[in-house]
């Protein structure tokens, strides 16, 4: 059985590292694969406008592609150039629990994420989403620096 | 506090500047277009308002009150058997985690009641009860639980049947399902009744869902800082409203989107506190409002002057039966539609059931209506048609006094929060009204760019013409829309029936189960 590593992308230079860490993690391994994933931060409950809710699909749709094309997709090609077997997706809600029910769901061993790059009063009042993912998440998380 | 008394004296001392004269030529202004608004509308209001002969009975409240009524029994109490499962899909419950990022169930209900609850529940509710009494909240809640099943059936039919365009945006509605579910039926004049609900729809959003909102936004915002002529505050409403939909201003449409919602709290909480504070009252207020609901306790009009207001200000509170909502419904992405006609039916539970009665009581309990002390019976104004209050105040500055009396600074907060809730529901409206006109004018820049500059104009029109007309067009419109979209439920109300059974019976055996 393969050992499955989750990395945890925000498309900044943390991410990055996050993406090394597990490239060199999975050498060591040598049967890893490697799940890499961008959760677009989304609440289902938050207030729009009806113009908004009609466009929200199409939106949708647009935050997608855009993720991947920019974050996920030029990480794959970095994996699959090192010659690790990588796939990707774009989620949309909250980062940590997202995370962890991907986790949960695809039997991996452990989340790789970046250390948060959060500031200001956000973080002061709900936490960064990678302390609240080592708080809550139920496989090992390694928080790259 | 100090900032609001500042502005408005800095307000105060503007208009006490700008020379009698123009206040005098601006007073007459306003008069004209009072004059000129009321003759245009009258044949109109008049029809709509018509009275069953020889009674005074209008039958348009009769045609709403029947058409809950039977669909209350023909969906067996889907607003009882239904409701706790309408609040786990709003929880998101039944939600596919797959589908993370698209209008929520919780949305398309948030969206859907920031264009309800408005002034419908603050102006409204004063107006029902300033002239049917106590006894019209009665009423006002019976037409609210009913008034539940009409808005299932609409807001189901409003997904079912809305169009899904290539781009992923959509547009849903009574046009469209008038005229979809008519030919799919084999049934003639669909699209006939889709293109008069349209006109409807645009009427209505010019009436309640512009006029009225600037006219008492302008009341609220006079009583602040003095009198001064109501095309000023139209002038300024307009301009902003055309920032925001014209100008694709989103940031302004955003923030009052996010205020809103708070505001509501804020004034249910206000109303709380001032219940708590006269909680010795409450039995009273509640005998009040029974008593008076069969008795009149000497309103004009008795028992049926207490019921037609009851009726009729939970109908322009809640929409239900109009086919607003299932406009602002229909954006929901769900695979079963009756999910979306579940929630809705909490949209009059909290707009009527809950958030007027919350005004209906402070203004009986703030003891703002006068009462014969000899006979307990209400005390009708000059005119007689309505009941005296205490300082003279009728719609929202009643609201607004009956709330002043229990937390003494209210009056601001009540202010902010009309103005909020004017805003909100004229850009809710605007959508509406924009979502009919390219239903029968197309899509495209210079058609959408028309009616968005007749919507502003209507503002200015709506803040400078005096309530009583404003509020006779507005009610009319209104209900025009909801003679159409009813008329057509009873010919769609077997399709709802149909997505209901099937759905209640995979619900009952699993098939439709809860995400984990």
């Amino acid at each position: 059985m393969t050992t499955k590593l989750l990395i945890g992308l925000d498309g900044q230079s943390s991410g990055d590292r996050a993406l090394s860490f597990a490239e060199n993690l999975a050498k060591l391994i040598g049967t890893a694969e490697l799940l890499v994933v961008y959760v677009i931060e989304w609440s289902p409950y938050s207030f729009q406008t009806p113009e908004e809710n009609a466009e929200r699909h199409k939106r949708r749709e647009e935050e997608i592609s855009t993720a991947m094309e920019r974050v996920v997709t030029p990480a794959l090609a970095r994996l699959e150039a090192a010659g690790i077997k990588a796939q990707g997706m774009v989620r949309h809600g909250n980062v940590a629990d997202s995370l962890d029910s991907i986790a949960a769901k695809q039997n991996a061993s452990q989340i790789i994420v970046g250390r948060s790059t959060e500031t200001g009063l956000s973080k002061r009042i709900f936490g960064s989403s990678t302390a609240n993912l080592v708080m809550g998440a139920n496989v090992p998380v390694t928080v790259v620096n | 506090m100090n900032i609001m008394q500042k502005t408005a004296l800095t307000l105060a001392a503007f208009s006490a500047s700008a020379a009698p004269a123009l206040a005098q030529e601006a007073g007459s202004l306003d008069a004209r277009v009072n004059e000129a608004f009321a003759a245009f509308t009258g044949p109109f209001v008049n029809l709509i308002f018509a009275p069953f002969p020889g009674t005074s009975f209008p039958w348009i409240v009769m045609w709403l009150v029947v058409a809950a009524t039977v669909f209350t029994l023909y969906f067996g109490f889907v607003q009882f058997r239904f409701f706790s499962h309408a609040i786990a899909l709003v929880k998101g419950d039944y939600s596919d985690p797959n589908d993370a990022g698209e209008v929520s169930h919780f949305q398309a209900l948030a969206t859907a009641l920031s264009g309800t609850v408005g002034l419908g529940n603050i102006a409204g509710v004063a107006v029902a009860v300033g002239i049917g009494g106590p006894g019209a909240t009665f009423w006002m809640i019976l037409a609210g639980l009913l008034g539940m099943a009409s808005k299932f059936t609409e807001c189901t039919l409003g997904v079912k049947y809305r169009n899904e365009y290539p781009d992923g945006t959509v547009s849903g509605g009574p046009m469209y399902y008038i005229s979809k579910g008519f030919s799919e039926l084999g049934l003639p004049g669909g699209k006939f009744l889709a293109v008069l609900f349209s006109i409807f729809c645009i009427l209505g959003a010019f009436g309640g869902g512009n006029m009225f909102q600037a006219n008492q936004a302008h009341a609220q915002i006079a009583g602040i800082v003095g009198d001064y002529p109501g095309w000023i505050t139209g002038i300024i409403f307009a301009a902003i409203v055309f920032a925001v939909i014209v100008g694709g201003i989103k940031s302004i449409a955003n923030v009052t989107e996010k205020i809103v919602p708070f505001m509501g709290i804020l004034y249910v909480g206000a109303a709380l506190v001032i219940l708590v504070v006269n909680y010795d009252k409450i039995g009273w207020a509640f005998g009040q409002i029974f008593e008076g609901a069969f008795s009149g306790l000497g309103v004009a009009g008795g028992l049926v002057g207490a019921l037609i207001q009851g009726f009729k200000r939970a109908a322009f509170s809640n929409e239900a039966g109009v086919g607003s909502a299932a406009i602002a419904h229909s954006a929901v992405r769900t695979k079963e539609p009756i999910t979306e006609g579940f929630v809705s039916l909490l949209e009059p539970l909290i707009d009527t059931v809950v958030i007027c009665t919350m005004t209906a009581l402070v203004i009986t309990i703030s003891q703002q209506l006068i009462v014969d002390p000899d006979t307990g019976r209400f005390v009708l104004n000059e005119a007689g048609t309505a009941i005296a209050t205490v300082d003279g105040n009728t719609g929202v500055a009643l609201t607004s006094a009956a709330f002043a009396s229990g937390i003494s600074w209210f009056p601001y907060v009540l202010a902010v929060a009309v103005i909020l809730f004017a805003f909100s529901t004229m850009i809710s409206w605007s959508y509406y009204g924009l979502k009919a006109w390219t239903y029968l004018f197309g899509e495209g820049k210079t058609s959408e760019l028309t009616f968005k500059l007749i919507f502003c104009v209507f503002i200015v029109i709506g803040a400078a013409a005096s309530l009583g007309p404003v509020i006779d067009f507005s009610d009319a419109a209104i209900f025009a829309m909801a003679v159409v979209n009813i008329f057509a439920l009873y010919f769609l109300m077997r399709i709802v029936r149909k997505e209901l059974n099937s759905y209640a019976s995979r619900l009952k055996s699993g098939a439709i189960a809860k995400f984990n």
